[in-house]
């Protein structure tokens, strides 16, 4: 009885349920997008290395003798050494010192500046999470020695080699051959970089070559141990270097965590995810009551059939049952539609997110959505069920 | 009391309906004393005002009386609530309309089904039921048809197949010719007497004299109270 009267109106039942549809629909794709973008900015850090600390050299301001006065500071091989004492630091597995340069890489006729020339030792493809995917990295035999090799990202190969194989091949930095050793696994980009656009040289030869003794070290990263020891890591590495590079107790460095960055970006996310929820929810809301709004059409201009059927015996609850069931087949058939809808809708990219479904959140908009339908269909049910059958067999 | 059970159908007992209160109350029916025997067929006539459409309400336990009782087979209707009233509604009453009243977009069988529906009959046997009543009230033929498309004389004889097919105490008719021209109006007042030859209870109200003179018996309303009440040529020729 109930189906017959949805398919009565199609027209008016199809508006209908494309409030829902909506809806649900909203609440998917827009959850999948914040969860998306949390994903993809959750990767983007842990592509960094999630174990790690990273200590850039920084300045602070000072009052000193002639007033405000920026103090810089150097971190240096020094540091890397203190660092390294597993007595002092015991929750450290590795401090990698990374240079930065910039350089010109050519190779027969092609030539190309990388986006990043680093500088760094044997523990950098580790903590940074660099393997190889073919050749070696650098070796600590190649370090000692001050070797002229270097390690490629893809698309550094891609620029001066093209489809050719690298391995083996001699490349000139500013000018200065090196044997092309290792070629990096393809990490694709952070967001903000070409993370495969670097080359990777030993930490003495670009010393040497490139940057020179002097200039100090762009940045020493740190290992942790297991991802709890981070903060423990990263506090004997602040009291380890405090000491050489404060001004007035202030520390003059940087430290990044990236375990803590990954929280607080991951707590930004889970707000920004219940804030789109909350959007579309609301959307939801308005399909609800436009199934209200329909029932209640519906149940004025039934009021004639409600009379017959009312004299035909039909109680209170076989009325309310009707009623009750047209609006919440309404809002199924709408909410099912919404979840088609919401999953085709998450396959394509939004703003630059690639959305991810997130299981509760398709059920909980199709629970929601059918109980919106059901909450909303009570009111007019029983205004159809409380008429009184000589006043409504009277209706014109 | 048994036999009064089989042998008397409704019984109204100074029957009294009054709609509002004090200065501007209403009184539509002012004691009404009425006995239908099982197998009559009433007619009740009056003027518009003259109170029968609320007799009609009473007596098909659409409403309840201000005062007075109402026996239905025994059973005091008056003390009942709107639950039980939709029982016996369902199970004691047939209604047949001036407008038909079928639920529009619904076939005729489905129409016929209703009442069995709110019985909780099951499929099978409602739906024999339903085709029997169509087959019996001569629309056999257009059972799978929707309102829309039937003549209104054979709505009304759908209207006739869903009061009947309950097999009720009482089929109430309330002018059931109002709508129609007189050759259908004609045959749905032969459907009415072949119902009654079988045995059927019947009261209709109308208040067109012809119509009124295929009853056994007509009652004439005024003024909320019963003015006449006497059998027709109609009954003399049955118990010829």
């Amino acid at each position: 009885m109930a189906v017959q009267g949805v398919l009565a109106n199609r027209l008016r039942s199809l508006l209908t349920m494309l409030g829902i549809t909506i809806g649900v629909a909203a609440v998917i794709i827009l959850v999948a997008v914040g969860h998306g973008s949390a994903v993809s900015v959750q990767q983007r850090i842990e592509s960094l290395g999630t174990n790690v600390v990273t200590i850039q050299p920084g300045f602070s301001f000072g009052r000193g003798s002639g007033g405000f006065q920026a103090s810089f500071t150097q971190l240096t091989l020094k540091d890397v050494k203190a660092l390294q004492d597993q007595s002092a630091a015991p929750d450290i597995k590795s401090v990698t010192p990374v240079v930065n340069g910039s350089v010109t890489a050519a190779f027969g006729s092609s030539s190309y500046s990388p986006g990043q020339f680093v500088g760094t030792t044997p523990s950098y493809e580790e903590a940074r999470k660099s393997p190889v995917e073919a050749g070696t990295f650098i070796t600590a035999q190649e370090e000692a020695q001050h070797a002229r090799v270097v390690v490629l990202g893809q698309t550094v190969v891609e620029n001066l080699f093209g489809s050719q194989s690298p391995l083996g091949q001699t490349i000139k930095l500013n000018g200065i051959g090196f044997e092309v050793v290792g070629v990096l696994t393809p990490k694709g980009t952070n967001g903000i970089q070409d993370q495969d656009d670097i080359a990777i040289a030993p930490l003495t030869t670009t010393q040497d070559l490139i940057t020179g003794v002097t200039s100090g070290l762009g940045q020493i990263i740190i290992e942790a141990k297991s991802s709890q020891q981070v903060n423990a890591a990263e506090a004997e590495a602040t009291s380890i270097l405090t000491p050489n590079h404060s001004s007035n107790g202030t520390p003059n460095f940087r430290v990044l965590n990236q375990a803590s960055l990954l929280q607080t970006t991951a707590s930004t996310n889970h707000v920004f995810t219940v804030l789109l929820a909350a959007v579309a929810a609301i959307s939801l809301l308005v399909g609800g009551i436009g199934v209200m709004n329909i029932m209640l059409v519906t149940v004025t201009e039934r009021t004639r059939e409600i009379g017959i059927r009312k004299a035909l015996g039909a109680r209170r609850g076989d009325i309310l049952g009707q009623f009750l069931t047209e609006a919440v087949l309404l809002s199924v058939f709408g909410g099912i539609a919404g979840v088609g809808a919401g999953l085709i809708g998450s396959r394509f990219k939004i703003v630059g997110v690639q959305p991810a479904v997130e299981l509760y959140s398709v059920l909980l908009a199709l629970g929601v959505g059918v109980a919106v339908g059901l909450f909303f269909g009570i009111y007019p049910a029983n205004r159809a069920a409380s008429l009184r059958p000589i006043e409504a067999l009277r209706y014109e | 009391m048994s036999t009064v059970r089989r042998r008397t159908t409704l019984v109204l007992k100074s029957v009294s309906k009054t709609y509002g209160a004090g200065d501007v109350a209403v009184h539509a029916l002012r004691g009404i004393d009425l006995r239908v025997e099982r197998g009559d067929f009433v007619a009740v006539m009056g003027a518009s005002g003259s109170g029968k459409s609320t007799l009609m309400n009473l007596i098909g336990c659409l409403d309840v009386p201000s005062e007075g009782r109402y026996l239905l087979e025994g059973i005091d209707v008056s003390r009942l609530d709107d639950y039980e009233l939709a029982f016996i509604r369902n199970r004691k009453i047939g209604f047949v309309f001036q407008s038909y009243n079928l639920v529009p977009r619904t076939t005729a069988l489905r129409n016929v089904e209703l009442p069995l529906i709110y019985a909780r009959v099951p499929k099978s046997e409602r739906r024999r039921r339903a085709e029997e009543a169509l087959v019996a009230v001569g629309v056999g033929d257009r059972m799978h048809h929707v309102p829309s498309q039937l003549s209104g004389g054979q709505q009304q004889r759908v209207a006739i197949a869903r009061a009947i097919v309950t097999e009720p105490a009482i089929v109430l008719a309330d002018e059931p010719t109002g709508n129609l021209d007189s050759a259908s109006g004609r045959e749905v007042m032969e459907i009415f007497v072949g119902l009654n030859r079988a045995g059927r209870t019947i009261v209709m109200i109308t208040h067109e004299a012809d119509i009124a003179a295929y009853a056994k018996r007509v009652i004439h309303l005024v003024d909320g109270r019963v003015e006449s009440d006497g059998r027709t040529g109609a009954a003399a020729a049955v118990s010829a």
